[in-house]
């Protein structure tokens, strides 16, 4: 569905990402983590539209969608949320998600009540009324969710969606996106540092370090995986841990 | 359906005064009441709704101003010819303005200066080029009639300028309704946000402006047959921009009744100002000044958001009792 090849993107003298392929099958959940400034955000943003790359192509559904608008692409299907939660602040929960909603029902009835129920699927059904910017952390999280989803998007980008919630709400969350995938057949990809969601989520793995793509795989792979050990605890760290596991 | 209802009210309660009004001073202010709301409901379509800060909407009301005077006194068009082309014209000049802003992605304050500079080039062209009378203005012809769009009574420019606001006051409730109103209210709250949402901030942006345009050139030519004289300081000089966008701010901007309300506020006030202080020139900029210090600090959703906080207020306290 989604296929980046040599992907690459610098500001001034820092390399963001470089040279990155990636690939995300339909109708599968996948992952990009890393450690900070690793790059996963600007590859986001690269992919959808928020920045044109360097070098490298990107396809969506076939189609080649590089350098093309962000509205473009989230025309033709492909939405990504925003890690810092972006809301429409002096509207309602209901009319976020109807912006959302617009883009495929031309009349406000009809936009409104999709909006409703994507609002309910992602947990905000009892919020509808709410002015967005009387919500709290982990609604606005649902919001920045549910405006994305209302789009009726092929793939869904999510940004941190889960970063500063609690246990619990991240297992809600994980839950609702599960469901999106299963119930609605949306691929998502999703950067996440909440390891406990990626692991039960993500059925592969992208490590992202200092731009480039380090290892992927599984997420069981992953975590074991030497490298990718030693970019989040660095230098050396790996060899460190398995010498004090054998003594 | 409320704000519908509350239209259908305005007209009812607007459309007997005339006939009540013995005075014609009463008359005249109505009449300018309206005419800067019609000016003020322009502005909000893309400074309330839109969250675009204009401080030249003389360009826009002044080309229209031009259009039905130029026609007439220079071409010796109809009356009905110029007041239908002031929107095109105005929507036009809206248009340029628009696209070369937005093209370049200014916001804010940027916007503003370059709207500004927009109406004073406008101002300047028209004090020099021959065709629009240069500094001493255009004199429309006195032909008192309605199909010269002339009367000689105020309560025709009454009713004429009531059916245009009414007219603004349907087009803004369509706006809120609409998908356009949706997105470009997302625009002004989150351009980024709007925009992964698939919004096309810039064609948003590009047609709210336009209208506003459009309905700033029909209040242009009202002007120009109200006073059946245009000059460059009138119609481009900075008091117009200023009243245009000081309505809407004291009314509530990006609602539908702000710019009447904002309007009848403030010729009340400044005509109260005018029988305490007495015709000092310069005092109803001091005192607009003024008054938009303290709507910024105080009240920044306007008269509109004011009343809904009484009403909350209202209905907790009878909730309560």
């Amino acid at each position: 569905m989604l296929e980046a090849r040599g992907v690459s993107k610098s500001f001034g003298g820092l390399k963001a990402v470089v040279g990155v392929n990636m690939e995300v099958p339909a109708g599968s959940i996948r992952a990009v983590v890393g450690p900070n400034g690793a790059g996963k955000t600007t590859l986001f943003a690269l992919i959808s539209g928020f920045l044109t790359p360097d070098s490298g192509r990107i396809r969506f559904v076939g189609d080649d969608i590089t350098g093309q608008k962000p509205e473009r692409i989230c025309a033709r299907g492909l939405v990504r949320t925003f890690q810092i939660t972006q809301p429409f602040a002096g509207l309602t929960v209901r009319e976020n998600v109807a912006v959302g909603a617009h883009l495929r029902h031309e009349s406000r009835a009809s936009a409104l009540r999709h909006a409703q129920a994507i609002a309910a699927r992602v947990g905000l059904g009892d919020r509808l009324d709410q002015p967005a910017d009387q919500l709290t952390v982990a609604a606005r999280k649902r919001l920045e969710l549910a405006r994305a989803l209302a789009t009726d998007p092929k793939l869904l980008l999510l940004d941190e969606v889960m970063a500063g919630l609690n246990p619990t709400e991240v297992q809600e969350i994980v839950a609702i996106v599960r469901r999106i995938r299963d119930d609605l057949g949306v691929t998502v990809l999703l950067i996440e540092h909440v390891m406990q969601a990626v692991m039960s989520l993500a059925e592969h793995v992208l490590v992202l370090n200092q731009g480039t793509a380090i290892a992927e795989g599984t997420p069981a792979a992953i975590a074991a995986d030497p490298r990718v050990v030693e970019a989040y605890l660095g230098h050396g760290a790996a060899s460190r841990m398995t010498g004090a596991g054998d003594a | 359906m409320r704000t519908l209802a509350g239209i259908a009210l305005f007209g009812l309660v607007m459309l007997p005064l005339p006939a009540l009004l013995a005075s014609q001073v009463w008359l005249n202010f109505l009449v300018m009441t309206l005419f800067f709301a019609l000016l003020g409901i322009a502005w909000n379509v893309v400074g309330g709704y839109g969250g675009q800060f204009s401080f030249g909407h003389a360009a826009f009301f002044g080309t229209g101003a031009y259009c039905a005077a130029v026609l007439q006194a220079q071409l010796g068009l109809a009356a009905w010819l110029g007041f239908a082309l002031a929107p095109v014209a105005g929507g036009a000049v809206a248009g340029v303005v628009g696209f070369l802003s937005f093209r370049y992605g200014l916001r804010g304050s940027y916007f503003a200066l370059v709207t500004l500079a927009f109406a004073e080039v406008l101002r300047i062209l028209a004090n020099s080029a021959g065709f629009t009378g240069g500094g001493s203005g255009l004199l429309i012809k006195l032909a008192p009639g309605a199909a010269n769009l002339q009367f000689a009574d105020r309560s025709g420019f009454y009713y004429l300028v009531l059916a245009l606001v009414i007219a603004g006051l349907l087009l803004s409730l369509w706006i809120e309704r609409s998908r356009f109103g949706s997105y470009l209210v997302a625009v002004r709250e989150n351009e980024d946000a709007a925009r992964a949402l698939g919004v096309d901030a810039f064609a948003i942006k590009l047609r709210a402006i336009v209208l506003s345009g459009a309905i700033a050139g029909v209040a242009g030519a009202v002007y120009a047959q109200m006073f059946l004289y245009v000059d460059p300081g009138l119609a481009f000089g900075p008091t117009m921009s200023v009243e245009a966008l000081l309505v809407p701010i004291v009314g509530g901007m990006g609602t539908v009744f702000g710019p009447v309300l904002g309007s009848l506020a403030l010729h009340l006030l400044s005509e109260a100002g005018r029988s305490v202080l007495g015709q000092a020139p310069g005092l109803n900029l001091a005192l607009y000044g003024v008054l938009l210090v303290i709507m910024v600090l105080f009240l920044p959703d306007g008269l509109v958001g004011l009343l809904r906080r009484v009403r909350r207020r209202f209905l907790r306290g009878r909730a309560d009792a």
